[in-house]
């Protein structure tokens, strides 16, 4: 991995708006070829983020290092990247070949190669046929398909998107997500993209970076993210999980809620407190002499795929997922399997929590 | 069922009908039957009663047709004056993104609160031979400028009076665009003024027209200016028909003119409301 070609660099990138901080030393590369997902809330610093690799925001500290250029303060316009912004940004007063056409007249290219362009630009993404339609008259989808084959004709080395499926509805979003990957992967391009949607971030990307409060939370890719989340805020905020103050008594032994887990962490050391996270899915409900813990189910909700049910055991309420139906009031038995539980350490303080993380 | 929402269907009518009477009742008494009257007066002859295009041709006589056409120069100089004051202001304005836009509005209709026929008499005394111009330039030594009771100074009166009217809907289109838009052409490789050229003239198409037609129309059609400022010895079309009226007593030829005059500043809305429609689309390429 280390190897591979850092695209961009951002060192050290300090932001403030009116005396407050909403990036914070911000350090992060982006490799060559990679779709890199900045997720996190809203006011985490990710369209920030995005805007000041866009040259739409200048840092107040650090520089950006784009192809071992330091392009700073380099203008939009001088930036060999495009962006798709979340409300498309078309113009409304082009047709839709003229949108597209709009990079390229700009760089004075031949009247050929923007009419190939606008062609080869619109069966990418699927609208054939749309160049002489104005944007008024596509739909929120196709809109954005436009905004996005007008950045790409121009052969950026990134494409910056800034949510760019916030607006459309939810079928819509997830076609949209496919059509994406598919563009990623026939341009052979980098992706930079912003989303506070868990689950857009984890079927897009190669490598999440989870922001809060102007600090990068942990970068890894989606299974590393989702299944071993370095805190409290990364597992709360990807997925839904069961997230328990706990001790560890020794290596792969810990105690949750009084009761004694086998787990598969090491090197935390005798008797520290730490968070475990324990996903509902993971959670078994069995015979109450069978479980590790008894508890009593309190609610249950069918969600199509599976039952959701949370069950009250130990003094903590217990998110559970299952295709199998526990009936309200049922005596149960919770068991976990070691290498379901999740280890995490306790941040002492907030700025523990938002430790900057490098792979 | 369907009977019930047909009675409702009709109630409703029956409320839409009172409701908008007041106003119907108002266009008919103060829009529709003066301009009947206008065409009625203009078509027919002052002695006779009898239908005749005498009046509507009073415009063609040389004397007439001299101030039609210093009237609409000086206009049409006024309006261009008027946008390219209103619009590098407009987009100032835009650009300094005040959070209050009513105060941005109050800023430019204040002086408008003011009685319009004082305004214009107080760019008399700036102007006069012995006004305030000419005090300031005599104090410094200079010679004296002689502004008062020529065309420059019915302009000025004009730019003064009107350039609101040019402000106020250039500046509500130009606020309307979004900055996503401007980003995009400067993320797409425009620089500032192949944005304004491309992207933001285009799209505030819309205001121009409305401010070129809103400063046009009360200018050529204004006699009050001509008459302060101009000194009465300036004759525009305006106060040409204003004579016809109270000096002549004669409504039929200031009804003919007024038609004539009417109809001119339709066709000059039609030819500019069509190359808007027209070039919608299609570009500035």
């Amino acid at each position: 991995m280390a190897q591979e070609n850092k695209l961009i660099t951002l060192e050290h990138i300090t932001k403030k708006y009116d005396g407050h901080v909403v990036l914070d030393d911000l350090n992060l590369y982006i490799r060559e070829n990679e779709f890199l997902t900045l997720l996190g809330p809203s006011g985490c610093g990710k369209t920030t983020t995005l805007r000041i690799i866009g040259g739409f925001e200048t840092p107040d500290t650090g520089r950006v290092i784009f192809d071992g250029q330091d392009i700073t303060n380099l203008p939009p316009n001088k930036r060999q990247l495009n962006t798709v912004f979340q409300k498309y940004a078309l113009f409304t007063h082009m047709t839709i070949a003229e949108n597209i056409a709009f990079g390229l007249k700009i760089k004075k290219k031949s009247k050929q190669y923007i009419q190939d362009k606008i062609e080869y630009a619109l069966k990418l993404v699927n609208l054939d046929g749309y160049g002489k339609r104005m944007p008024d008259s596509l739909s929120g989808g196709q809109q954005q398909r436009i905004a996005i084959a007008r950045a790409i004709v121009n052969e950026p080395k990134v494409l910056l998107l800034d949510e760019p499926l916030g607006a459309l509805d939810l079928k819509l979003r997830q076609d949209m997500q496919y059509e994406l990957i598919r563009l990623k992967n026939e341009l052979g391009i980098t992706f930079v993209y912003v989303t506070h949607d868990q689950e857009e971030a984890l079927t897009m990307s190669d490598t999440i970076m989870v922001m809060n409060q102007g600090y990068i939370q942990q970068i890894g890719s989606p299974e590393k993210i989702y299944n071993e989340p370095e805190n409290a805020f990364v597992a709360d905020f990807i997925g839904e999980s069961n997230i328990i103050g706990a001790t560890m008594i020794e290596d792969r032994l810990v105690e949750i809620l009084g009761a004694k887990f086998a787990c598969v962490d090491e090197g935390f050391g005798r008797n520290r407190p730490v968070d475990v996270v324990i996903r509902p899915e993971d959670v078994d409900l069995v015979e109450p002499e069978e479980g590790t813990i008894r508890g009593v189910v309190t609610s249950l909700i069918f969600k199509g795929v599976h039952y959701e049910m949370e069950v009250e055991a130990n003094g903590f309420t217990w998110l559970v997922h299952s295709t199998d139906l526990s009936p309200v009031g049922k005596q149960v038995g919770i068991k976990v399997d070691p290498f379901d539980i999740q280890i995490m350490n306790k941040p002492e303080s907030e700025d523990e929590e938002a430790v900057g993380i490098n792979e | 069922m369907s009977k019930r929402e047909g009675s409702l269907a009709k109630q409703n009518r029956v409320r839409q009908l009172l409701l908008s009477s007041p106003y119907v009742l108002w266009s008919i008494g103060f829009i529709i039957l003066p301009l009947l009257m206008i065409v009625y007066y203009g078509l027919t002859s002052r002695d006779g009663g009898g239908f005749t295009m005498d009046n509507l041709k009073l415009i063609w006589e040389p004397t007439h047709r001299t101030t039609l056409f210093l009237s609409i120069k000086l206009s049409v100089i006024s309006t261009i004056i008027c946008l390219l004051i209103a619009y590098p202001l407009a987009l100032a304005l835009r650009a300094l993104r005040l959070k209050s836009n009513g105060f941005v509005i109050l800023l430019f209709m204040l002086p408008m609160w003011m009685n319009f026929l004082l305004r214009t008499i107080a760019w008399q005394n700036i102007l006069e031979k012995n006004g305030v111009i000419n005090m300031l330039l005599g104090a410094v030594g200079l010679p004296k400028l002689n502004i008062i009771n020529t065309p420059t100074a019915i302009v000025l009166g004009m730019v003064y009076d009107f350039l609101p009217f040019m402000i106020i809907p250039i500046y509500n289109v130009l606020s309307k665009i979004s900055d996503d838009v401007i980003q995009a052409a400067s993320d797409l490789g425009a620089n500032y003024f192949q944005i304004l050229i491309r992207v933001i003239l285009p799209l505030s198409k819309p205001g121009i027209v409305s401010g070129l037609t809103m400063v046009f129309v009360p200018s050529l059609t204004t006699f009050v200016i001509s008459d302060i400022l101009g000194g009465g010895n300036i004759l525009l079309i305006g106060k040409v028909i204003e004579q016809k009226f109270k000096m002549a007593n004669d409504w039929n030829a200031g009804c003919g003119l007024s038609l004539v005059l009417m109809v001119f500043i339709f066709i000059c809305m039609a030819i500019v409301q069509k190359y808007d429609k027209d070039s919608e689309g299609t570009g500035v390429w």
